[in-house]
């Protein structure tokens, strides 16, 4: 039996385009493809709502080439991952952290598989698409109301117009021959295309629309404006704070600054004793400490140095790489790192306490203030202590006991 | 049409090694298949307990989008975290989302390669709940950032400040796996779609629903070529999901173990987190599976066994989480490390308390019911259970994040936690976000992948022998 459906309302009139024959068992649809494969065609198709074990062999298709592909994508994210992280975190911008590789690989594991596992799965789904020309909205098949309308229940086999071996009068009973139950001849109108207007006309007005707001966006960059642009984020540029040297109107003078209220004492302004908070006397660095030195002074002393000054001026005080900072930092080869001197050294050695005092409270070159943490009475107890770290380098045998001088000899 | 099913219930659960216990219904045909899976897409309106369902639903979802507009013209402060928890809800929603999807994953791609075939009634089901649970899961970190129109500084791009992201760090790891994770979850639903969009296409009868099926379904024909490269596009999916999602749930892990506080730095987290993953994710389909077989008529393809099936995965899965439990604090004890072992006592007798108990009962003792068979297989009680693992998953990632940030090296430093409204709010608003997305899925695609039922049909493939 062969039926025509094909509309031919715009007086043009339809063509074969294929012959499609239906079949009631996966069996009968794989016997019929082998004889098919068998007859030499080529553009011609097994249709089934699932996939049918055997059917490819049947058919005589070859294995697809997306693997390949997917191997393909797979080593590209591979490659693509590693050259962004090696470039971006060792090459472009190396952070150096505690001295650790910067071609850190382990590290850069994650990221690289991630990178290979999304290239591949685009490969695998694109190339299921590309492969399969897909979307592809029209086909011969979808001539046929009876392969519609089977609502992919239904076993079919196609052959298309385009095939060499194509003959509509004869195709029909060959399928029958070969065990179809029910076989027609698919025509269409000549020219149609398989992507439908409607469809077109939907994406572009799509791309059309949404093309808009990033135009206009573009164009206000684009043109020059005499007054400041739209701040969309605002974040913390303008606060609602006086900032240094503004006017405002709340009080009578107009300063946003105020002066202090009369008869308030300031964190620190209550420190008047000149030697004993800065080490001074009359204008020079003292000579002298501002209390007795005493054991239990000697005793805070070494286990404050040993706290903030070691670190960089060693245990004894002897500078360049002894304390473990400084250490660290030329292992590193840091650049801007400043050597920390020597407190044995002559230029220290001859300093006034007042002025080791000072060079604690204040910093020196790159040396910071440490008068945040350390109590003035705290610091005197450091200087006492370096001083006696600096005697007993410059020691003479006068300044050993008499009673033990013997010992050393 | 229904050609049901208690008549058979023995037989799905049949445990004689002589003859294999049936997929689905005995006696079901290709064509029965299409009516059951179609029959909810093609009701030209929905019952109305779907209404009043989706009604509920989305407007959860927009007081949730309501609460992400304020807390993004406000600021984080209008959540609970402080000094020193700098991650409370935030972070346990967004692990729990991640979580929640990765049993989709399992069932999907695992099952896939392990030729589990009683997984091909219920993966479409769990791969759309990964969808949707990892939409409300990336919420979360995006809006945590604060400044959420800097999102973009995550992305290696090269930029006027002349620096890039740090590679090495494990919160860079998580954006290119979430996000990975999300795409190619993606991918593999909607390929999977394919087919059964064009038998939606096929047996639509309006104009729009025609061509709104037709487009998503590009033009799919079943040819065999077609087939062949599907099939293999398929299974790499599969193959690359697996690892995938392992990977997806250590690294989220890394987030915590790499960092140095007591609680956190742990070697046990990947397996463990990935573990409790696919154990909240079961929880979560058998949570959606045992209404959803019931309302939309789907008895005859989600059997007894399938819901069997998956308690069997929650119940070892369960058994995984509790030994993860007791390791803990074993490695604690054994690591002779102070800071280490007053965190684990202090979970378990400290403030939150409470919390570390509730997750206790709630994912060790309560899924041992399930050791009964009667349990496994009892609709109503294994609901409640899955709800309860749920719940005890929520608060295992509560437990983790909140109570070792809140008791930290330093006693100075010491903060308790208090979630406001709006965390409480948006809590329960992804939740809404989740059942909105869930439903309109449940109502307009098809919730079984027809084409792989119909292959696991008695004669699908011919007598021929393979």
């Amino acid at each position: 039996m062969v039926e025509s459906n094909a509309k031919s309302e715009t007086g043009r009139q339809p063509v074969p385009v294929g012959v499609l024959g239906q079949f009631d068992h996966p069996d009968a649809l794989k016997r019929a493809a082998a004889a098919l494969r068998d007859a030499g065609f080529r553009n011609w198709d097994v249709h089934s709502p699932y996939p049918i074990h055997g059917v490819e062999r049947a058919m005589g298709m070859r294995p697809s080439r997306l693997p390949w592909l997917v191997l393909l994508a797979g080593l590209t994210g591979i490659g693509l991952a590693l050259a962004l992280q090696i470039w971006t975190n060792a090459i472009d911008y190396p952070i150096n952290i505690s001295g650790k590789p910067l071609f850190s690989i382990p590290a850069f594991v994650p990221i690289t598989f991630e990178l290979m596992v999304l290239l591949a799965a685009f490969a695998a789904f694109g190339g299921a698409l590309v492969l399969n020309l897909l979307p592809q909205f029209g086909h011969p098949v979808f001539c046929s109301r009876r392969f519609v309308d089977s609502g992919r229940t239904g076993f079919f086999i196609s052959i298309e117009a385009v095939d060499p071996k194509f003959d509509a009068d004869q195709l029909p009973a060959l399928l029958s021959s070969l065990g179809a139950t029910h076989t027609e001849v698919l025509f269409d109108l000549p020219g149609r295309e398989s992507y439908p207007g409607w469809l077109k006309i939907g994406l572009l007005s799509v791309c059309i629309v949404a093309a808009v707001p990033p135009l206009l966006v573009a164009a206000y960059r684009a043109a020059p404006k005499s007054e400041p642009r739209i701040h969309i984020i605002q974040d913390m540029d303008f606060q609602e704070k006086y900032k240094a040297q503004t006017v405002s109107p709340l009080f009578a003078d107009g300063r946003s600054a105020r002066p202090d209220v009369e008869g308030v004492v300031a964190l620190g302004m209550a420190e008047e004793d000149e030697h004993l908070y800065r080490g001074f006397l009359d204008g020079k660095p003292a000579e002298a400490f501002p209390m007795p030195v005493t054991m239990p002074m000697m005793q805070t002393g070494r286990e404050l140095f040993n706290v903030y000054c070691s670190p960089c001026h060693g245990r004894v005080g002897e500078g360049g790489v002894t304390g473990i900072i400084s250490a660290r930092a030329v292992k590193r080869q840091e650049g801007t790192w400043t050597m920390p001197l020597s407190l044995h050294a002559d230029s220290v050695v001859d300093q006034p306490v007042g002025q080791l005092f000072e060079t604690i409270t204040a910093g020196r070159r790159t040396m910071p203030s440490y008068s945040a943490q350390i109590s003035a009475a705290d610091r005197w107890a450091i200087v006492a202590y370096i001083r006696a770290l600096q005697r007993s380098r410059h020691a003479t045998i006068d300044d050993v006991p008499e009673e033990i001088r013997s010992n050393l000899k | 049409m229904s050609v049901v099913s208690a008549a058979y219930e023995h037989e799905h659960l049949s445990d004689d090694p002589r003859h294999r216990a049936p997929l689905t219904t005995p006696g079901l045909t290709a064509s029965q298949v299409d009516d059951i899976v179609a029959r909810t897409p093609e009701l030209p309106r929905a019952p109305a307990a779907w209404y009043a369902a989706f009604t509920v639903s989305a407007a959860v979802a927009a007081m949730f989008f309501a609460l992400i507009g304020y807390l993004i013209v406000t600021g984080i402060g209008v959540w609970g975290n402080n000094h020193p928890v700098y991650w409370a809800f935030d972070i346990t929603n967004f692990v729990f989302w991640i979580g929640i999807g990765h049993a989709g994953t399992l069932i999907s791609a695992i099952l896939f390669l392990f030729r589990q075939k009683w997984r091909t009634s219920i993966n479409r089901f769990a791969e759309a709940m990964t969808i949707f649970a990892v939409i409300c899961a990336l919420i979360f970190p995006g809006i945590h950032m604060g400044r959420i129109w800097l999102a973009y500084w995550m992305a290696p791009y090269p930029n006027q400040m002349a620096m890039w992201p740090q590679f090495r760090s494990p919160l860079m790891w998580d954006v290119f796996a979430v996000s990975t994770y999300f795409t190619v979850s993606l991918l593999f639903w909607y390929l999977g779609l394919i087919p059964d969009l064009a038998v939606l296409r096929d047996r639509a009868t309006g104009w729009w629903r025609k061509r709104l099926y037709g487009l998503f379904a590009l033009g799919w024909r079943g040819s065999a070529r077609q087939w062949h490269v599907y099939e293999r596009a398929y299974l790499f999916l599969a193959a690359l999901g697996t690892p995938l999602v392992l990977s997806v749930h250590s690294v989220v892990s890394t987030d915590f173990s790499v960092a140095q506080l007591p609680g956190w730095h742990t070697t046990i987290f990947p397996p463990y987190f990935v573990a409790g993953a696919i154990f909240s994710g079961f929880g979560m389909v058998v949570t959606l599976m045992v209404p959803a077989r019931q309302f939309f008529g789907l008895k005859d393809l989600i059997t007894v066994r399938h819901l069997d099936n998956m308690n069997k995965v929650i119940l070892g899965t369960s058994c995984m989480v509790g030994y993860a439990y007791g390791l803990e604090f074993f490695t604690a004890w054994y690591s002779g490390n102070a800071y280490e072992q007053f965190v684990f006592i202090n979970r378990a007798t400290g403030p939150y308390a409470w919390a570390y108990w509730t997750m206790v009962l709630c994912n060790v003792v309560l899924p041992q019911l399930f050791w009964f068979r009667w349990a496994r297989t009892t609709p109503w009680l294994m609901w409640l259970v899955a709800i309860g693992v749920n719940i005890g998953m929520w608060f295992e990632r509560f437990v983790i994040i909140v109570t070792s940030l809140s008791r930290d090296y330093l006693p100075s430093s010491w903060q308790m936690f208090v979630p406001t409204w709006v965390d409480l709010g948006m809590l329960v608003g992804s939740f809404g976000l989740f059942f909105t997305c869930f439903l309109l899925f449940c109502r307009y695609l098809p919730m079984v992948a027809m084409a792989e039922v119909k292959q696991i049909l008695p004669g699908a493939h011919g007598s021929e022998k393979h």
